[in-house]
């Protein structure tokens, strides 16, 4: 149930994100579900395939897609997940790098110089968000003493947060920090630009087109529901006793994290990129200061 | 003003300290070619006072070459796009040029040419345009880059070359008037008005004062609208979604003024020569004046939020830094000189009608980043604000347009016109019975496109499309 609520929601975040961003630019906006009229005119639409490219270029975002499906049944959402067991956090990390993998393969396959540039960056970002992650889960596994996603869920939640609440805190922006860089976002990178030279994960899918390009933006539209799950199952889980009811909440977050990125995208400008590594290292050094806090 | 022809030592001589405003050739005498240089005073130095040059002091030295003659580069690097141009047209080989290469490819494929290359094993090379993504003009952009931090960038332009210099001379009189109004799109008053004032100048009559004022309120409104555009695009450059939106409303609001002045909001069909073919009734005036009252206040509103931004001045300041030196020995115009501190204004240096205030500021910055730039261009708007605030109160009487005569024979005439991208330069000469011989056309973006390679140096190439934007050059004022 929570999986096929993920799978029709994901593309509203978008949605959301872009009427937020709107309203603080003083306009009227694109429609809520826009993404899901562009994913229906696309998968429509022929693909264009360049002659220097190679199967690998259309396996990058069917990897990438089949990837994130297979996160989706690892996260829980206002219930246990669909699969669980001990250590399946280090299976939804990896699975989660090979989103980058599959993505960085697929630009490099093309040949261009800009897609270059873009999966060399997505590298480097890649590389420095991976220990804030492992670190604030860390914190989040030695809090809960649960080697799951679910079972971090079952055991955060309110008392978790009146017991450690700063250490809360501290893994809370660390993971949305994380959000906002993982997800392609300002103020680590424009979604909306059309600048080639500026992009990071824009420029990676300038060849795709049609289809391949419906399931790159589906996926990243699922990249962002899970990311804001993360901090909706595991930050703030609520333990109402309904199993209606906390869904209802789990969402609910979910809708507050899009938001909340919403307000950062219309309210700063973009990092240059030589600060970027420094927004990053912010989420290792937060989550390691919260990892301190737990096991001193 | 006659050219005053020298040989060659001196001529080369007359140019040093100076600012090359126009290198242009003119037919002479047996397959030789007659090279005029049109220059004005070099800039006042660093942190002294714009008002340091006094107005005036055109020269016009001139030289007979033949077949080959001296770079004047090497001495004088601010003449190199003007030799490699007229290289191109007159086949007269500046010898010892440094990088003598096609300016528009008349003849043959614009960008198959030559590129500066590094080559080492970490260096990459990365080619943009000449098709972009968004809709801009076509030019093509050569990044030498190590990992992404550029070490050169060339620019190879001329994919908009229609011909107008040599079509102009033959031109009726609404033709030509349609091609300077388009010659840089968003310069239409700018050059309409360089070009206007060189007829008038070449038939020997004067515009009356209310004209003048009109023309002076043209050239303002659309150095307002554009300021104002561009200042947002920097914001929406660097993602600031507010003064991005905000600003790109109210180029629009600043565009409609104009509009609403002469029927066209990029002011075409409004200056002709003569003097300028719609009034300003008290009415119509008073509502442009109330009207950019408001838009300025929201102007304010918009540009406050851009300068409060941490997270903006983050990205403008210390950003494709351009020096005084490299702005003074390019010889590089306007908004962006000036925020270099090369308090150069044409509207000072060669003031006019409502210009003739010896206290006109000149607005300059210190360090020529991209805040610097923005700084300028803010200060600006708020200078022609005030400006047309009294202006459009007090716009003198007179008629709207005084008959033209017949051209002076053998005459020769500058016009110099600070457009908002900076200084507009025409050129124009009659032949013995009194028709245009020869036009040169100097747009801004002649000059200026080449600081932006430099500024570019030791940036990171991410930060390309900002410093464009900072520059916001003109294509096809470059290719003609």
């Amino acid at each position: 149930m929570s999986m096929l609520l993920g799978l029709f929601l994901a593309p509203l975040l978008a949605g959301l994100i872009h009427r937020v961003k709107a309203f603080f630019a003083g306009r009227q906006g694109r429609p809520l579900l826009q993404l899901y009229w562009d994913l229906a005119r696309l998968v429509r639409k022929h693909m264009v395939l360049s002659r220097t490219t190679t199967p690998v270029f259309l396996l990058g975002p069917a990897l990438s897609l089949v990837s994130l499906l297979a996160c989706l049944t690892l996260i829980p959402l206002g219930g246990p997940a669909l699969l669980r067991f001990p250590g399946d956090i280090l299976l939804f990390l990896g699975l989660l790098a090979l989103v980058r993998f599959a993505t960085v393969l697929a630009a490099m396959d093309t040949g261009s110089s800009f897609e270059g540039m873009g999966a060399s960056r997505e590298v480097a970002i890649g590389a420095l968000a991976e220990p804030g992650i492992f670190l604030s889960l860390a914190v989040l596994v030695v809090q809960t003493r649960a080697l799951s996603l679910s079972g971090i869920w079952a055991r955060s939640g309110p008392e978790l947060w009146s017991r450690a609440g700063l250490v809360m805190v501290l893994v809370g922006i660390a993971m949305f920090l994380l959000l906002l860089a993982e997800n392609s976002r300002i103020p680590v990178d424009d979604p909306n630009t059309h600048l080639e030279l500026t992009m990071i994960h824009e420029v990676m899918v300038l060849d795709h087109s049609g289809p391949a390009l419906a399931v790159i933006e589906y996926a990243s539209a699922l990249k962002l529901w899970i990311g804001s799950l993360l901090l909706s199952s595991l930050v703030f889980p609520l333990h109402s006793g309904s199993a209606w009811l906390d869904l209802l909440g789990g969402v609910g977050v979910v809708f507050l994290v899009a938001l909340a990125v919403g307000l950062v995208e219309s309210t700063s400008a973009r990092l240059s990129m030589l600060r970027v590594p420094q927004f990053v290292g912010l989420s290792s050094a937060l989550s390691l200061l919260a990892l301190f806090l737990v096991i001193r | 003003m006659k050219p005053e022809i020298l040989s060659y030592p001196e001529f080369s001589k007359k140019l040093a300290g100076r600012h090359l405003a126009a290198l242009m050739g003119l037919p002479g005498r047996s397959g030789s070619v007659l090279m005029v240089a049109v220059t004005t005073p070099g800039a006042p130095s660093a942190g002294e006072e714009a008002g340091a040059c006094p107005p005036g002091g055109l020269q016009l030295p001139a030289t007979v070459v033949e077949g080959t003659f001296p770079s004047l580069t090497l001495e004088h690097p601010q003449a190199h796009g003007f030799e490699r141009e007229f290289f191109e047209e007159w086949k007269v080989r500046p010898e010892g040029h440094p990088w003598l290469k096609p300016v528009r490819f008349p003849q043959g494929q614009p960008g198959l040419t030559d590129f500066f290359k590094v080559s080492g094993e970490e260096i990459h090379e990365v080619a943009v345009g000449p098709v972009h993504a968004g809709v801009i003009e076509p030019g093509h952009f050569r990044f030498q880059c190590r990992g992404e931090e550029v070490l050169h960038l060339e620019i190879s332009l001329g994919y908009q070359h229609r011909g107008v210099e040599k079509a102009l001379p033959g031109a009726s009189p609404a033709r030509s008037m349609a091609y300077v109004e388009t010659l840089a799109g968003d310069t239409s008053v700018g050059h309409a008005l360089a070009w206007c004032r060189n007829l008038e100048a070449l038939a020997g009559i004067r515009v009356s004062a209310r004209a003048e004022a009109l023309r002076a309120v043209a050239l303002e409104l659309e150095r307002l609208a554009n300021h104002c555009g561009d200042l947002g695009a920097l914001a929406g450059d660097v993602g600031y979604l507010p003064t991005a939106s905000f600003c790109g409303r109210l180029r629009g609001d600043l565009l409609n003024l104009t509009g609403l002045a002469c029927g066209n909001r990029f002011g075409r069909g409004w200056i002709r020569p003569g003097g300028v073919a719609w009034d300003l009734e008290p009415v119509r005036a008073e509502q442009i004046r109330t009207r950019l009252a408001g838009i300025m206040r929201d102007v304010r509103q918009a540009l406050d939020l851009l300068g409060r931004s941490g997270s903006v001045q983050a990205r403008f300041e210390r950003t494709g830094i351009l020096t005084r030196e490299a702005a003074l020995e390019l010889g590089l115009v306007g908004p962006v000189a000036r925020a270099s501190g090369v308090a150069l204004d044409c509207r000072r240096q060669f003031p006019w009608g409502p210009y003739l205030d010896p206290a006109f500021p000149v607005c300059t910055g210190l360090l020529g980043d991209v805040a610097c730039r923005a700084r300028v261009r803010i200060d600006e708007m708020e200078v022609s604000a005030a400006f047309l605030d009294s202006l459009l109160a007090h716009l003198p009487e007179g008629p709207l347009r005084v008959g033209m005569r017949a051209m002076a024979p053998k005459a020769f005439s500058v016009s110099l016109v600070e457009g908002w991208r900076g200084q507009i330069c025409h050129v124009a000469a009659t032949d013995t019975q009194g028709h245009l011989l020869a036009c040169k056309v100097v747009d801004p973006s002649f000059r200026n496109w080449f600081g932006l390679a430099l500024a570019l140096r030791g940036q990171q190439i991410s930060d390309f499309p900002l410093c464009n934007k900072s520059f916001n050059l003109s294509y096809c004022g470059h290719d003609l």
